[in-house]
């Protein structure tokens, strides 16, 4: 295979250290959780990118169609992405709550907060 | 009649449950102190039946428990053990008589949180002394070490914290770091931890790992005060006198020196010792901290201060005669516990009369003070003079069993070393002595009203330093005694 | 009923998760959690049980019991798996988690506000729930699904923790983020796992992967999953989330986050590295082992020391955490049977003596609201049993003879000779110094120093919340006397991993 066969893994590395940047280099907390979203949203691309058969359509049963996708990965992800917008459920009422506590979402001045 | 396996738990049962009884009479003063001396007096009661009802080289075993498979509490008998345990419960009813007088003429507070962990510690105390296996002689090693530091660091004042966090430290530091880590390693060569007539590691480990595992045991065993770990015995001199004088005297320190001596016996053999020539280490380490410790007693007047640095010199005794891993040497070895024991007791004791009935701890303004302390400061010569090995008090055979050991090892350093040392234990313990009775005092009295001490510390110091003159005569049987530990 | 033992075990707490919030205001929501976690506990205790049986009568260490959800056809259905070690685990989760939920009553009743409770208690079932799947799960997607929703529960069980100190909501989103980045490394390896072997079945995968030792993809894969679980069970370097998280969340949560779901995370890094890539490949193929001792020698000495310099209690005990997962991860990568046995008896006596810290603490905070070590002054003699609680188990982390901790040092140090790692018994019972150095502090302040003037006039803490930190704690001192019974069920569990043969 050469290189740029591989694109579909290319685009998945890109976005994956894209989101991986912004949740360590941000410091506005939504911004960090945009980030994470983009790193999980990355990782759940491989996956199905994996199940692509050549020649096949997509995974629902059709007369015409002679192959098939793999559905297992569709499957799974479906469930990871169902776990990852809970995480982002989660991570937004913190950050809600941590409005409320600090006024303020940004990691700098949450420090200077804790400092005092 | 009951069996002797049997009354063995009893010498650890008897002080526990004293502890438990101390504990609960903290309002009733004298009750309390009465529960104390019928608790030592019993457990004397029951040594001394062991003493003479089981047979010397026999072993009976019990059982206490078994904490993993292959790891068990056990308990047995034997000679050494029994001389260990003999003094140290003789020397506690003496001790807690000695309390009374000194807590009592002192004012001290806490007094009953000190009389529990006073029994607490003989309990830990016979337990080393009859420990079966290593795993056994561990634990109650570990627990002694934990029950002792209230006793430290008794007065609750920053010296006293600071003095329980050194004992701790050097106790815990080599026990874990050292000792523990010497125990697992035995228990994988040999495949047991149980003390054999013989020892257990012959044939299963290289000369390399003798010599390892040798000097992992005396620098683990902290409590025998090695040097360089024997700072923790100075700075434990804050506790209460009779404190140092139990556990710089008889326990902590005894079970530290017992302890090695044990498992020089019965964990590597002497034979093996000497076949692989590590035990002349032994003896050489023994002797630099015999001369060193010496020397820095000279430099003390504070005159706990010149008795702990006594201590650990005459401890290094007892290493240099395992190290010397024959029976004149290991004999000799053992017989010191007991002689230096009833010889170091007394002046400890000595030391605190002082303290309680005039106000001195320093050697310098001691002069004079044996022409109103008569009793006190005669104790204090016969004391001294049997732990400089002089005629007729019990320290010159132990010393000349020693000396014999080291002549029969071919090592005549170490016959020079044990004469010097002895000129050295003149050099600081006698002028104590003589100054005492005959000295000019060098500031005029201040107008403090010196006078004997109480007689509840006048009695357990005559009886000690009779003790240190019986030992002399009764030597022969002891050594016979002891003799049997070798099989 | 018996049959579905497996799945019981997580599908009671979960359906008493959706229960929970709906009973209403009061002490209803406690009781269900009650009611929950006592039967997981007596149905894991029949469970190991049964597994020992089986072992017992076909003479094979590594028998399990299958289950097959949904009666779907292994190895395309999801397999729930019990085995001698599973079953230790599963039977340790419950357990603590069943005192610790006693505790829970009077402790949440005045940590949370009374609208939240029943939310809480909702939350808390979830955590259960999810780490007894993740436990008892043969399926590594499964796995992951589980163990983010105990995840999920954890961050808002810290974040709860903002009615003491809003420090607990930055602690909260902080474990997020990186909880986060490690569960989807864990998805990342599954997935390269899944490209190279098609499935996704434990004992599958252990098959297949049999022949793939020169895969890049493999290789890969495991980099990614060791990573990610490494973040789990906050292995150093990736432990930075965990001081924050256990020490700003309510008592009770730190008490099952650093008493059991570190210990989780351990579990699925042993199952990954000894069922399914197999030691051949997990240790002596790939540089692991130096690797990981490297990473727990570090955490041994630098969280002690780390401990040593705390000034709060909670922290002090977190740090501590970060050590002990040192040790249990120390035990596994030696890879023998005394180094397994060693792991996992520390995971069942860490988790006593832990947990029944955390309780100790929880006490203090109730009484005091803060565990600050400078509040802690002089407590020894205003509250005796807990303070005589915190010295039982601080022992217990030293390793003092006659308690847990020592038994676990033992069978540590005794693998570590037996591997010819002197150092690593050397890094092991310098532990154990620094131990007695952050403990003897703490010990040192609640009975050496006297009470401040100013402070507060403290009672003793209620019998609620001491006895069962006293049954944690007294479990651990009992299991320090006779181990016989622990020892000989991490022993199987050893075995099991082990192998036949």
């Amino acid at each position: 295979m050469r290189v740029w066969e591989l694109y579909n893994y290319w685009i998945f590395i890109l976005l994956m250290m894209i989101g991986f940047y912004t949740i360590i280099a941000k410091p506005n907390l939504v911004k960090k959780v945009i980030g994470l979203s983009l790193f999980q949203t990355a990782i759940f691309m491989f996956f199905i990118s994996l199940g692509k058969v050549e020649d096949g359509t997509v995974p629902v049963a059709v007369s015409f169609a002679t192959a098939y996708s793999n559905p297992l990965p569709h499957a799974l992800i479906l469930t990871a992405i169902v776990v990852s917008v809970s995480t982002l459920a989660v991570a937004l009422a913190i950050i809600v709550n941590i409005k409320d506590a600090y006024g303020t979402i940004e990691e700098e001045e949450i420090h200077k907060a804790q400092e005092d | 009649m009951i069996r002797v396996g049997t009354m063995i738990p009893l010498t650890l049962l008897i002080p526990l449950l004293g502890a438990g009884v101390i504990s609960l009479l903290g309002r009733w003063p004298d009750l309390r102190e009465t529960a104390s001396l019928v608790t030592a007096a019993s457990l004397v009661g029951v040594v001394l039946s062991l003493l003479l009802v089981a047979a010397p080289a026999g072993s009976t075993h019990f059982t206490l428990l078994e904490v993993l498979p292959g790891l068990r509490l056990a308990l047995h008998l034997e000679p050494l053990g029994l001389a260990f345990a003999s003094v140290a419960s003789t020397l506690w009813v003496l001790t807690s008589l000695y309390s009374i007088g000194y807590m009592r003429g002192h004012g001290e507070e806490h007094q009953t949180r000190f009389y529990a962990c006073f029994a607490l510690t003989i309990a830990a105390a016979m337990g080393i002394a009859f420990a079966g296996n290593v795993f056994t002689l561990f634990v109650f090693y570990e627990i002694m070490t934990l029950v002792t530091y209230p006793l430290v660091t008794h007065r609750g004042d920053r010296e006293a914290v600071g003095a329980g966090r050194l004992y701790l430290g050097y106790l815990f530091g080599t026990s874990v770091g050292f000792f523990l880590f010497a125990m697992v390693w035995t228990w994988l060569v040999a495949g047991t931890l149980d003390f054999e007539p013989g020892g257990i590691l012959a044939g299963k480990a290289s000369p390399g790992i003798v010599g390892c595992l040798l000097f992992l045991y005396a620098f683990g065993i902290g409590k025998a005060a090695l040097m360089p770990f024997h700072r923790w015995l100075p700075a434990a001199m804050v506790a209460p006198t009779p404190v140092s004088a139990l556990l710089h005297a008889v326990a902590v320190v005894k079970a530290g020196v017992f302890s090695v001596l044990k498992i020089v016996v019965y964990i590597f053999g002497i034979d093996l010792l000497r076949d692989t020539g590590w035990n002349v280490w032994l003896a050489y380490l023994a002797a630099v901290t015999i001369v060193v410790a010496s020397l820095i007693a000279f430099t003390k007047d504070n005159l706990k201060a010149r008795l702990a640095y006594s201590t650990i010199s005459q401890l290094a005794y007892i290493v240099l005669g395992a190290g010397l891993s024959n029976a004149g040497g290991v004999v000799g070895a053992a017989m010191h516990i007991v002689t230096h024991a009833f010889g170091k007791i007394t002046l400890f004791f000595c030391a605190g009369a002082i303290a309680v009935a005039a106000h001195k701890t320093n050697i310098s303004e001691m002069d004079r003070i044996g022409r109103t302390m008569p009793v006190t400061m005669g104790a204090f010569l016969i004391g001294s003079l049997s732990i400089i090995g002089l005629p007729p008090l019990g320290g010159v055979w132990s010393k000349w069993y020693l000396i014999a050991g080291a002549a029969g090892a071919g090592e005549f350093p170490l016959v020079a070393v044990l004469l010097l040392s002895s000129l050295l234990n003149i050099g600081y313990l006698l002028p104590v002595a003589v100054r005492a009775f005959f000295g000019v005092p060098s500031q005029s009295p201040r107008q403090v009203k010196i006078k004997e001490a109480p007689l509840c510390c006048l009695i357990p110091i005559c009886i000690t330093s009779a003790g240190c003159l019986a030992l002399f005569f009764f030597a022969n049987q002891l050594y016979a005694y002891l003799i049997n530990m070798l099989g | 009923m018996e049959d579905h033992l497996p799945v019981l075990l997580v599908v009671v707490p979960l359906f008493s998760a959706l229960i929970a919030p709906l009973v209403g205001r009061g002490d209803k929501p406690w009781y269900v959690a009650m009611a929950a976690t006592w039967s997981v506990f007596l149905l894991s205790a029949v469970l190991c049980a049964r597994i020992y049986g089986i072992i017992g009568a076909s003479g094979d260490p590594s028998a399990f019991i299958s289950y097959a959800m949904g009666n779907w056809a292994l190895p395309w259905g999801i397999e729930y798996r019990v085995d001698a070690f599973n079953a230790l685990l599963l039977l340790i989760i419950a357990a603590v988690s069943a005192v610790v939920t006693v505790y829970a009553r009077l402790s949440i009743a005045h940590e949370i506000p009374a609208d939240r409770v029943n939310f809480f208690y909702g939350l808390w079932l979830l955590f259960f729930a999810g780490l007894l799947g993740v436990t008892v799960s043969g399926d590594v997607f499964n796995v992951y699904v589980l163990l983010e929703v105990s995840s999920l529960a954890g961050y808002s069980l810290v974040a709860m923790g903002k009615y003491l100190d809003r420090r607990a909501l930055w602690a909260s989103i902080n474990y997020l983020f990186l909880g986060s980045i490690g569960a989807s490394f864990f998805l990342l390896g599954i997935g390269y796992l899944y490209s190279a072997t098609g499935t996704l079945n434990m004992a599958d995968l252990s098959e297949r992967l049999r022949s793939l030792h020169d895969s890049r993809t493999v290789v890969t894969a495991f980099v990614f999953l060791l990573v990610g679980l490494g973040i789990k069970m906050a292995l150093f370097p990736f432990h930075i989330w965990l001081p924050g998280a256990h020490g700003y969340a309510p008592p009770i949560v730190s008490a099952l986050l650093s008493g059991v779901a570190i210990k989780v995370g351990a579990y699925v890094m042993v199952r990954l590295l000894f069922s399914v890539l197999g030691i051949e490949f997990g240790f002596e193929t790939l540089p692991t082992r130096p690797i990981l001792l490297a990473f727990s020698s570090l955490a041994i000495l630098g969280g002690s020391y780390l401990a040593i310099r705390q000034s709060s209690l909670k922290r002090l005990l977190a740090y501590s955490s970060v050590a002990q997962i040192g040790y249990i991860t120390l035990g596994f990568t030696l890879a023998n049977e005394d180094g397994l046995t060693g792991s996992f008896i520390h995971i069942f006596n860490h988790a006593l003596m832990k947990s029944g810290l955390f309780l100790i603490a929880g006490i203090v905070v109730y009484r005091l609201g803060t565990s600050e070590l400078a509040a802690l002054r002089g407590l020894g003699r205003r509250m005796p049993f807990t303070m005589a609680g915190f010295t039982a188990g601080g022992l217990g982390l030293i390793g003092t003879p006659l308690t847990a901790g020592f038994v676990s040092k033992w069978y540590l140090v005794a693998a570590a000779i037996e591997r010819g790692q002197s150092f690593l018994a050397a890094v092991i019972l310098l532990g154990s110094l620094l131990a007695v150095v952050y403990v003897w502090r703490v010990v040192e302040l609640i009975y050496f120093e006297p009470r401040p003037e100013s402070s507060t006039q403290v009672r003793e803490g209620p019998w609620s919340l001491v006895v069962p930190a006293w049954v944690l704690i007294g479990a651990s001192l009992y299991f320090g006397v006779d181990a016989s019974l622990s020892s000989s069920m991490a022993r199987q569990a050893a075995r099991a991993l082990l192998g036949p043969g």
